[in-house]
């Protein structure tokens, strides 16, 4: 059976940039997201290795306000459709 | 500058006069660039009725103003998807102008706490997370304007006229990388 697209949650996707320090990400998914220190570091050698992580999921009002923080601490996020 | 160091909750920090002047002329060039980019804003009748402002549902054609403000969906740039056009476009408009009260507010707290001839920096944990958020914006500026890539060496060639700027690029991210350290020490 197909999930419709409408029933996929959204996501909020880092992208990996060359300024960003890798200790103020780490920082800044522990501060707006909960994450252990180690969590937060995966995800942020994620961005760095791969070029990008998800950071967070759910309805697309909790992503779009995930987003909007991203973008407030400088950081290169966008939201789209899990697929 | 030394390092940042910690005394109980509150962040240390020491700048000379030259530092301090250097830290709040930044910050202050790129809080007047946001400011200058919040009055773009549509001001329209059903926006001062409702209290609900809108911003401009278009990317900032200055590329360090863009990478302040990066759009809320990932755009190709030769074929963009439409429905995700428009939607980027609705999602700016919505949430620009909380995102440059932010921005402008972090800058604010910089030159309120920086002082204008060097000296102790003393930051609550609040403002020290304002601090951090204003130095990255400051380097994204600095790291735009520069075109810093990953392979960008310490030192350009003396001859490169980027060659100064990137002297202070890379002494903002010391102060910036220290900063994280005492923060979450």
């Amino acid at each position: 059976m197909e999930v419709r697209a409408e029933d996929r949650p959204w996501q909020a996707v880092v992208w990996n940039d060359p300024v960003n320090l890798m200790s103020y990400v780490t920082y800044v998914f522990q501060k707006l997201f909960g994450y252990s220190r180690d969590q937060a570091t995966k995800l942020m050698l994620d961005v760095h290795h791969k070029g990008r992580a998800i950071v967070s999921s759910g309805t697309k009002d909790k992503v779009e306000v995930d987003v909007k923080k991203l973008h407030a601490a400088g950081l290169w996020a966008t939201m789209q459709r899990a697929s | 500058m030394k390092k940042w160091s910690r005394d109980g909750d509150i962040v240390v920090g020491r700048f000379d006069r030259q530092e301090a002047a250097v830290v709040r002329g930044l910050v202050s060039q790129i809080q007047d660039m946001l400011l200058a980019r919040a009055e773009e804003a549509p001001q329209d009748e059903l926006s001062e009725l409702t209290g609900i402002r809108t911003g401009p549902s278009t990317a900032p054609d200055d590329p360090i103003l863009g990478r302040l403000l990066p759009d809320f969906h990932r755009l190709d740039d030769d074929a963009p998807d439409p429905g995700d056009l428009d939607s980027a476009a609705a999602l700016r408009s919505l949430h620009e102008p909380e995102l440059l009260d932010i921005k402008t507010g972090v800058a604010g707290v910089v030159l309120d706490t920086c002082p204008p001839d060097g000296g102790e920096v003393r930051l609550r944990p609040d403002e020290a997370e304002a601090w951090l958020a204003s130095l990255n914006d400051v380097r994204l500026a600095l790291g735009t304007a520069l075109d810093v890539n990953d392979e960008m060496p310490e030192e350009l060639p003396p001859d490169d006229p980027r060659s100064p700027h990137l002297g202070v690029y890379h002494w903002l991210t010391w102060v910036q990388e220290t900063l994280v350290e005492a923060v979450m020490s």
